[in-house]
């Protein structure tokens, strides 16, 4: 009796869940591409060679405000209502943004000569202060050969004053 | 069904075109839209704007509107790079469209919805959270009859349309509830562009008067409102007439009032 059951069993039912699960891949496999091929028959489709949809370069508009650049409608003149008066000058300011150029620099206190400068010889006493002691000591040599060919006592000052953190260091 | 081929749009402005004109644009290389766009090589780079009264159709544009045809040029800072052709028609019919600042006269309130009365075919619906800092205890104060002035959200022929009294960031920026007093009047939906026009004399000239505070609606209204009634009834005999004046007519009125 159980044997003829199994054998009657009909095809929906042995597509559910719980009678799949004692299948074996292969088996599951085949029944999922029969199911989706039959899906897709029953779907409708046109029979027609795919159309290129033309990139347009046309944009439809049915707004006057963009074709002729319209102002914002409401106004105050002579200060009757001073919060539009300030509203207009917002936005007469932010259309005309686009046409004013680079805005003007402010006005610097040191120039930026004057600050490469200044820059360029910080950098080089804060490096030598992080270098390692027997770069120091190198670096400080050559330094002291470089100005001995030039005059002495010129030089004696220039090393006094411009590596105070490496002479510190020496100390 | 239209009569033979179309005439190329550049030599059709400024001349009268009636609905069913077909006008030619210059081919665009379909191969230029792949590429990217470097600097300002090829002439007319970026989209062409095509305005009210016109519709796109195979070839170029088709005239649906009768009135004379307008371009503007492709230039930088404005809204359309690649310029702009639209039909310069007059109506005083109002057809609301999305983003127009237009006045509305509240007519009634349903539920939590104004409803809007803007000159078109429908009314439209006005939300009472769409002002600035409105929230649920805090509703805006507007009654029956008063003036609003807001921005389409949505407005197509297919639904209702839909006002806001906020931008897109949230502030009002002018939009809301139009105060006390004031006298509000309809003109046809030509003199409003003309006056909205980035350098209209009418306005200027008008301002040089009295102080006064004007809001123009895209929907044909205008809302006028200075010290005494006197000058507004002034200012609104202007507006109304300047139309058909010619600018001497023009002029010599408002000489004759500065006189008095």
């Amino acid at each position: 009796m159980a044997g003829e059951v199994k054998t009657k069993l009909s095809k929906n039912l042995l597509r559910m869940k719980f009678m799949q699960r004692g299948l074996d891949s292969q088996t599951k496999k085949q029944l999922d591409e029969e199911e989706k091929k039959i899906i897709s028959d029953e779907h409708w489709y046109l029979d027609l060679p795919d159309l290129k949809e033309k990139e347009s370069y046309i944009i439809e508009e049915r707004s006057f405000i963009p074709c002729e650049d319209l102002l914002y409608g409401r106004m105050s003149f002579k200060g009757f209502n001073p919060e539009i008066e300030k509203l207009m000058v917002q936005i007469n300011s932010k259309s005309k943004k686009e046409e004013i150029e680079e805005d003007d620099k402010m006005e610097a206190d040191v120039s930026d000569e004057e600050m490469a400068r200044r820059y360029e010889t910080l950098v080089g006493t804060i490096g030598k202060k992080f270098l390692k002691k027997r770069d120091q000591r190198v670096l400080h040599d050559e330094d002291e050969e470089e100005n001995t060919c030039n005059k002495g006592i010129r030089s004696n000052a220039r090393t006094q004053t411009s590596w105070p953190l490496v002479s510190a260091l020496e100390n | 069904m239209a009569g033979g081929g179309g005439a190329p749009a550049e030599s059709r402005v400024g001349q009268v075109v009636l609905p069913g004109d077909v006008l030619l644009l210059p081919a665009y290389d379909e191969q230029d839209t792949e590429r990217l766009p470097l600097g300002t090589s090829a002439a007319p780079r970026g989209r062409l704007l095509c305005g009210p009264g016109l519709r796109r159709c195979a070839g170029g544009l088709l005239v649906t509107k009768c009135g004379l045809l307008r371009h503007r040029r492709a230039g930088d800072g404005a809204a359309a790079a690649g310029g702009a052709y639209w039909v310069d028609s007059q109506q005083k019919r109002y057809v609301p469209v999305k983003g127009d600042h237009v006045i509305g006269i509240v007519t009634g309130k349903v539920g939590d919805v104004f409803r809007l009365d803007v000159g078109g075919s429908e009314q439209a619906s006005l939300s009472y959270l769409a002002f600035e800092g409105a929230t649920k205890r805090n509703r805006p104060n507007v009654q029956v009859g008063d003036l609003i002035y807001g921005q389409f959200l949505v407005a197509n022929k297919d639904m209702e349309p839909e006002m806001v009294c906020i931008d897109s960031s949230g502030r009002a920026s002018g939009m809301g509830v139009i105060g006390q007093d004031g006298f509000l009047f309809k003109v046809s939906l030509g003199l409003i562009r003309k006056l909205l026009a980035p350098k209209c004399e009418i306005i200027q000239e008008l301002s040089q008067l009295y102080p006064f505070e004007l809001v123009l609606g895209m929907n044909g209204r205008i809302w006028v409102k200075a010290k005494t009634v006197q000058q507004t009834l002034i200012i609104v005999n202007i507006l109304e007439a300047c139309e058909y004046m010619t600018a001497e007519q023009r002029k010599q009125a408002l000489a004759k009032l500065s006189g008095n």
